[in-house]
């Protein structure tokens, strides 16, 4: 499966970037109309659309919780998004990501400014090609101030990892499947909180910090291209 | 009922069980208690209980690794191990836990699968099936070590005309690297360890490491619903890989 | 010019804090996406939207959802249920171990009301004791953002009156976003709101609205 594939030639990656090089990225907001928010988030072929639905009341009444509302989050893959068709319906992978992804969105959101109520966010991949979870969470983000949810800070998330030594960020799909290393981080970029880290590979510690540092530097970068996309869908009111 | 005096005493430096704050609860591993399985092991952390058990069976490679065995890790909740535990296929948490194990037994590369290849296009598949028995606190560190016990004492069945033999070995699952996975939470201002069960309720946030013994992470996960600093982080990783090498001398 | 949550606004100097807005160490940011309104008194952000979450005071319309015992459950628009005690709706003396409660408010019945109370697990009650409350009869409801609410109504109620004006019909606007209207041209006064709701943002708006209701 790995070692295979020459991830880096003559200091380009695959797809002709250089290590530092995000893909292509496209924002839309309000792209769903019957969602109270909702937004579609590409990276290079990588597609998240996200909606969310809420405040709205919980059913049934026990998964209330008095005190403060919750949120759901579903991330789906659809059946056409991967190279080997996806059977519809939650796997095991779906079911993690989208604990994951609820924990990266949560300490952003004032829960208990909606008691009893719920806030649910969907994510489906439309289309598949590597660090789907952080387009998902990039996508959801935007959703959610769209849908004027009380949040303490927008969620910016990208992926980053290690090939033949290098550092590079935004995995596509075969350099998720190829790299020595991954790392999926998540943040509130105004208040230096990380909400997600999910790391995979061989690193000792301080190779893991630097990469957290390369993270934090493009987190930055998309959570600047995120409040514009906002701005700029809004600038007329 | 009692999270506020857990909260309450932490803040104070001081643990429900008087324990430190970097230090383990009692910890038991017991090896191949179970005769039937090709390899097994019953971890217990305080009153905490995992039990592992490794079945290999024969099957195709998967098509981007033809030479190479399989390994499939799953979690069970049972609902022996606690009221909250309901019957039924894995909920978020089980599944977590399992891809948890599951990546950082892969990522440490701890199995040498390219030596689990029997004959072109039949191989051993390895299957890790962690299974709570008492949920106490710190189901993944006791899963974990768990896993890696099992594994340790696993032997590969014999395979006559690509069936395998049942009783018949012919030799221990050809294992490399110890990985050993360190829970390290964070309470206010506090890092502990080996959070149990009244305390894993109020904890802030939780960095899951997977540690070989080369001192290389493996794997790593941020759980709970509270963010972390990158100092956080930093300070995690050092607790994680100092509490490794303790884990690790449990199995060895 | 629209914050976004986590936006600073302005420090906060002593004062209140209106909705849409989070305090941090002194410095006041927003908590919603919005229009941010500073005064000496207050520091808030206008929500550009979201769901109607009730505030003390508030007029709004509601749909009687459930008649019971002693009060009816009523559909504010929101992910919160609003209850009108029997006390704050009826001002007669009723004995409710005799009367069935339907006979003031029956299920899908309209009214005008107040928000009296909002607890802090947002329980909600409302209430009639007042001239401007009452059962609204016939006419449809129509939904709003109720962020677009003030622009629909205008300055001093300029706009929403010539709409009444013009289309002769009786128009009642909920803050939260309900809007009931009766007359035979009731048509055209909808039609007149809703390009205020998708317009709100553009110049020469009152122009041409005025001109739509007059064809």
């Amino acid at each position: 499966m790995k070692k295979d594939v020459k991830l880096l030639v003559n200091g380009k990656r695959i797809d002709g970037r250089t290590p530092e090089q995000l893909r292509p990225i496209e924002m839309k907001v309000d792209t769903i109309s019957r969602a109270d928010g909702s937004a579609e988030v590409r990276f290079g072929n990588t597609v998240a659309l996200a909606s969310v639905y809420g405040p709205r009341t919980l059913h049934p009444k026990f998964l209330q919780e008095q005190e403060s509302g919750i949120i759901r989050v579903r991330y789906n893959m659809v059946p056409f998004s991967v190279d080997e068709r996806k059977s519809p319906g939650p796997d095991r992978r779906s079911m993690e990501l989208s604990k994951v992804m609820r924990l990266a969105l949560e300490p952003a959101i004032f829960l208990e400014d909606f008691p009893k109520a719920t806030v649910d966010v969907f994510v489906d991949i439309l289309q598949a090609d590597g660090s789907t979870r952080v387009t998902g969470i990039n996508a959801a983000s935007l959703a959610l101030v769209c849908a004027g949810v009380p949040m303490r800070d927008l969620v910016a998330a990208c992926s980053v990892g290690k090939i033949e030594g290098t550092l590079i960020v935004d995995l596509n799909g075969i350099e998720d499947n190829n790299s020595e290393s991954d790392m999926a981080v998540a943040m509130m970029p105004g208040r230096e909180e990380i909400t997600l880290l999910q790391m995979d590979g061989e690193l000792d510690k301080q190779e893991v910090m630097k990469l957290l540092s390369f993270a934090r530097e493009n987190c930055r970068k998309i959570y600047e291209l995120q409040k514009q996309t906002i701005k700029e869908k809004y600038k007329s009111e | 009922m009692q999270e506020k005096y857990v909260l309450e005493l932490l803040e104070n430096g001081k643990r429900i069980d008087g324990r430190r704050f970097d230090e383990y609860r009692e910890i038991k591993v017991e090896k191949g208690m179970v005769q039937k399985a090709e390899g097994s092991a019953l971890v217990s952390i305080g009153k905490t209980k995992v039990a592992a058990g490794v079945k290999l069976e024969v099957g195709e490679p998967f098509p981007d690794a033809p030479n190479e065995g399989i390994l499939i890790v799953n979690a069970e909740f049972s609902p022996i191990a606690s009221p909250d535990f309901e019957a039924g296929p894995p909920g978020e948490d089980a599944v977590e836990l399992a891809r948890i194990v599951d990546r950082t037994l892969r990522e440490s590369k701890c199995i040498q699968l390219e030596k689990l290849v029997i004959s072109p296009q039949n191989v051993f598949i390895v299957f890790v099936d962690l299974h709570i028995i008492n949920h106490y606190g710190n189901l993944i560190d006791a899963s974990g070590l768990a896993a890696i016990a099992a594994l340790k004492n696993a032997r590969i069945p014999k395979v006559e005309e690509g069936k395998i033999v049942r009783g018949e070995f012919t030799g221990s699952l050809p294992l490399v690297f110890t990985p050993v996975i360190v829970s390290v939470c964070k309470i206010g201002n506090n890092f502990l360890i080996d959070p149990e069960l009244q305390e894993e309720n109020v904890l802030d946030s939780r960095l899951v490491v997977g540690v070989r013994e080369d001192d290389k992470i493996c794997a790593m996960q941020k759980q709970g619903s509270k963010p972390l600093k990158f100092s956080d982080v930093e300070k995690m990783l050092e607790i994680a890989i100092a509490k490794s090498k303790e884990l690790r001398k449990l199995v060895e | 010019m629209i914050v976004l949550p986590g936006e600073f606004i302005e420090e906060r100097k002593g004062r209140k804090l209106g909705k849409g807005v989070y305090e941090e160490n002194g410095k006041v940011f927003a908590k919603v996406l919005g229009l941010p309104r500073v005064t000496d008194t207050e520091v808030s952000v206008i929500p550009l939207s979201g769901a109607y979450l009730p505030n003390v005071g508030d007029r709004v319309i509601g749909v009687v959802s459930t008649v019971e015992i002693a009060g009816w459950f009523v559909d504010i628009n929101s992910p919160y249920l609003a209850f009108l005690p029997l006390g704050e709706a009826v001002e007669e003396f009723v004995d409710t171990s005799r009367v069935d409660l339907s006979r003031y408010f029956d299920t899908g019945d309209v009214i005008f009301c107040r928000i009296s109370k909002v607890t802090k697990s947002k329980d909600v009650q409302v209430s009639m004791r007042d001239m401007v409350s009452r059962k609204l009869y016939g006419g449809v409801l129509i939904k709003v953002t109720p962020y677009k609410v003030p622009r629909i109504i205008g300055k001093g109620g300029s706009m929403i009156q010539m709409i009444k004006q013009k289309t002769k019909c009786e128009i009642y606007v909920g803050q939260n976003g309900v809007i009931w209207i009766r007359g035979e041209n009731k048509g055209k006064a909808i039609e007149a709101i809703l390009t205020i709701e998708r317009e709100s943002h553009t110049s020469g708006l009152t122009e041409r609205i005025e001109r739509m209701l007059s064809t």
